[in-house]
């Protein structure tokens, strides 16, 4: 039994002019200790996907569809009590923007602090002291002194170190990190990156990595799945895809990467942008961006096909392979 | 600390600077006090004589730094009815105009404070609701209507409460003679201090539910729940605290502008405060009256706000004003 499985997740948004499919189909697993990534471009439903996991939706959104089994359990209907004993302890989340994630009114120390006495019968004393072994573990100088500090009083790059030593406090099986560096310096970025995958691989933890940045995935997961307009379009060996990938969008993708460019030519990108989930497209959602699209991608939803160690949601993965062949 | 009272110091003295030129022009132009000094049998000459004498033929400028100038020794001068320092009759009204502040301020904290969080983490429920139709109508009843309907129901049918008048003080330390102290006073708080506090209630409800529904909805309510803390210590600490933030600084403002208020409700409960006694002055021109309500209507202002600042600078962590570093 793998320690995460999600199955045929659908996540709708209840809106005044109807409901809205945010994450429709998606399945995956995670074993122990693996790296999986979720890579598309704004709007394709990562967060919303890393939110479901932990049942974190909240009104009008709600999973409506599916299950996400964590060691067999169902999180999308375990009673709320359970619920918290997961959260933040066998599963926990670096979110986003560390401006935003911490409490500005609250100190480090409490906030830390807080979420150790959720989990476990624990001392006041003895909390502190764990909590300063975790902001050790990720390089916060002084961390006695920060515990007694506010968030305003760290700059962003910190705030985001002690977000990850949050998620840490309770050595987690899992740990979704929601692009936790996308609002951060470039320089740190690498710096907070590596942070991750170090405490990662040093406490057996599995991570699901979401970003929308292909270059970053590359370096860190095994596995890689890639989003477009709430459905998983193409997944398979990180190494696979960015090495020959079949989904015209995430060939787009790839090719919209600085490095892939020739310099002095213009960077390329994807014509276009992603429609909203609120208009009604048949067929594949990726089609009126899409230059080898045929009558038939604007006709039925594509279902997966297998292609060496990957599965592609894409009509004309046989045929664009032939041309290739041909060519 | 030290900086931040200076600013304050300088803001109360434009402030009161404004206040001072604004009383006395009005003072210019509120009818002619000499009428209400003399009778009607004084000759036209004699009057003229008296207005050279109380400086009322000079320009407006000198009798504006004349004016300033007592008024900084504390003279604002005497009341034309009284016959007595104006301040020191209005000073003697003050008691009972706080009293029915504070006890309306203390209404509006112990129901606006649950009635709001409730309303904003059961935004369905039937009693949330119910709070934001009643609060909607709250907003829209004239405070005189409310106060007659009170009358009417608790004084005069169910004879539960006194209509009028303050009833007995008793002596806080000696200092202060306030209606909190006897049982009789305290019976006669209840009506005027429901009716002055209605104004502000639902203003309030709505104001901390909407915070409090914007601040649930923030990333680091989120980031609570994703650590597995329970709904009651997301709910009181997490949210309510920030949720507080914004009504501090609404509510300082608010509580000022209540003062304003006693006027009308004072009148209709016959509250001897300074409020109803400050209408009675308006209705005999008793400029030095007027004006000396203007001027201690303007300090409390001052006074609340430096208050609210400091207890605001105490509960947000990121405004320094005390914790130095
Ligand atoms: N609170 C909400 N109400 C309505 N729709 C929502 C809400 N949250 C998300 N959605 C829908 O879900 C879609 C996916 O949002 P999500 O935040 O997961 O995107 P993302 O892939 O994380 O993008 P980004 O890279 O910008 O973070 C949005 O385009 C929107 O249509
Ligand atoms: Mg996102």
């Amino acid at each position: 039994m793998p320690l995460l499985q999600v199955k045929n997740l659908e996540v709708s948004f209840a809106l005044r002019n109807g409901s809205v499919k945010a994450l429709q189909d998606i399945n995956f697993s995670v074993e122990r200790g693996d790296r999986i990534g979720i890579v598309g471009e704004s709007g394709a439903g990562k967060s919303v996907l890393g939110f479901s996991i932990l049942n974190l939706i909240s009104r009008p959104g709600s999973i409506t569809n599916g299950e996400v089994l964590f060691e067999g359990r169902n999180l999308a209907n375990l009673p709320a009590e359970e619920l918290r004993n997961i959260r933040g302890n066998r599963i926990s989340m670096i979110f986003q923007d560390p401006m935003m994630t911490l409490n500005p009114v609250l100190t480090i120390g409490t906030q830390m602090i807080e979420c150790l006495k959720a989990h476990r019968q624990i001392t006041d004393e003895n909390a502190r002291k764990i909590a300063i072994q975790k902001l050790q573990q990720v390089y916060i100088p002084s961390p006695e002194t920060r515990l007694d500090q506010y968030p305003h009083e760290l700059s962003g790059g910190m705030r985001q170190r002690i977000v990850i030593a949050i998620s840490l406090l309770m050595d987690p099986e899992i740990i979704i990190a929601d692009e936790p560096t996308t609002a951060l310096d470039v320089t740190i970025q690498a710096e907070i990156m590596e942070l991750i995958l170090e405490l990662c691989e040093r406490n057996d933890v599995a991570l699901i990595m979401i970003t929308h940045d292909l270059g970053v995935i590359s370096q860190i997961t095994k596995q890689l799945f890639v989003m477009y307009a709430g459905r998983i379009i193409e997944q398979g060996p990180t190494k696979e895809i960015i090495n020959d990938a079949q989904h015209p969008y995430t060939q787009g993708l790839i090719n919209a990467l600085p490095q892939m460019t020739v310099r002095g030519e213009r960077l390329q990108q994807i014509r276009g942008s992603m429609p909203s989930l609120n208009d009604s497209l048949t067929g594949c959602a990726f089609n009126p961006r899409c230059d080898h699209a045929e009558d038939i991608c604007t006709e039925t939803l594509p279902s997966y096909t297998a292609s060496g160690g990957c599965k592609v949601a894409c009509h004309l993965v046989e045929k664009m392979k032939n041309q290739e062949v041909l060519s | 600390m030290l900086a931040f009272l200076i600013k304050r110091l300088i803001q109360a003295v434009v402030v009161m600077f404004v206040i001072s030129i604004i009383s006395f022009s009005i003072q210019d132009n509120l009818g002619d006090p000499l009428r209400e000094l003399v009778g009607q049998s004084v000759s036209e000459a004699e009057r003229e004589l008296l207005r050279d004498k109380l400086g009322l033929n000079d320009s407006f400028l000198v009798q504006y730094v004349r004016f300033a100038g007592k008024a900084l020794q504390g003279d604002l001068g005497n009341s034309y009815f009284f016959k007595k320092p104006a301040l020191e009759v209005i000073l003697a009204k003050l008691p009972a105009t706080l009293d029915l502040v504070f006890g309306a301020t203390l209404i509006i904290v112990f129901l606006s404070i649950p009635l709001g969080v409730f309303s904003a983490l059961k935004p369905q429920s039937i009693f949330s609701k119910l709070i934001m139709g009643l609060s909607t109508v709250g907003i829209s009843i004239p405070v005189f209507l409310t106060a007659i309907c009170l009358i009417y129901i608790f004084a005069i049918e169910l004879s539960w409460a006194p209509a009028f008048g303050r009833g007995d003080t008793g002596s806080f330390l000696g200092l202060w003679d306030t209606s909190f102290l006897t049982i009789d006073g305290l019976s006669h708080l209840i009506l005027p201090c429901i009716t002055l506090a209605s104004i502000m209630l639902p203003l309030f409800i709505r104001l901390i539910r909407s915070e409090m529904l914007e601040v649930l909805q923030s990333e680091y309510v989120r980031f609570a729940w994703a650590k597995g803390l329970s709904p009651s210590r997301i709910h009181y600490i997490h949210a309510l605290k920030n949720t507080m933030l914004p009504v501090i600084t609404v509510g300082g403002v608010q509580i000022g502008t209540m003062v304003a208020y006693t006027i009308l409700t004072e009148t209709v409960f016959q509250w001897p405060g300074m409020g109803f006694l400050f209408l009675e002055a308006v209705n005999r021109v008793d400029t030095p009256l007027i004006v000396a309500y203007m001027i201690v209507v303007g300090g409390i202002f001052i006074l609340v706000n430096t208050i609210v600042d400091l207890i605001y600078g105490l509960v947000n962590p990121t405004v320094k004003l005390i914790r130095s570093k």
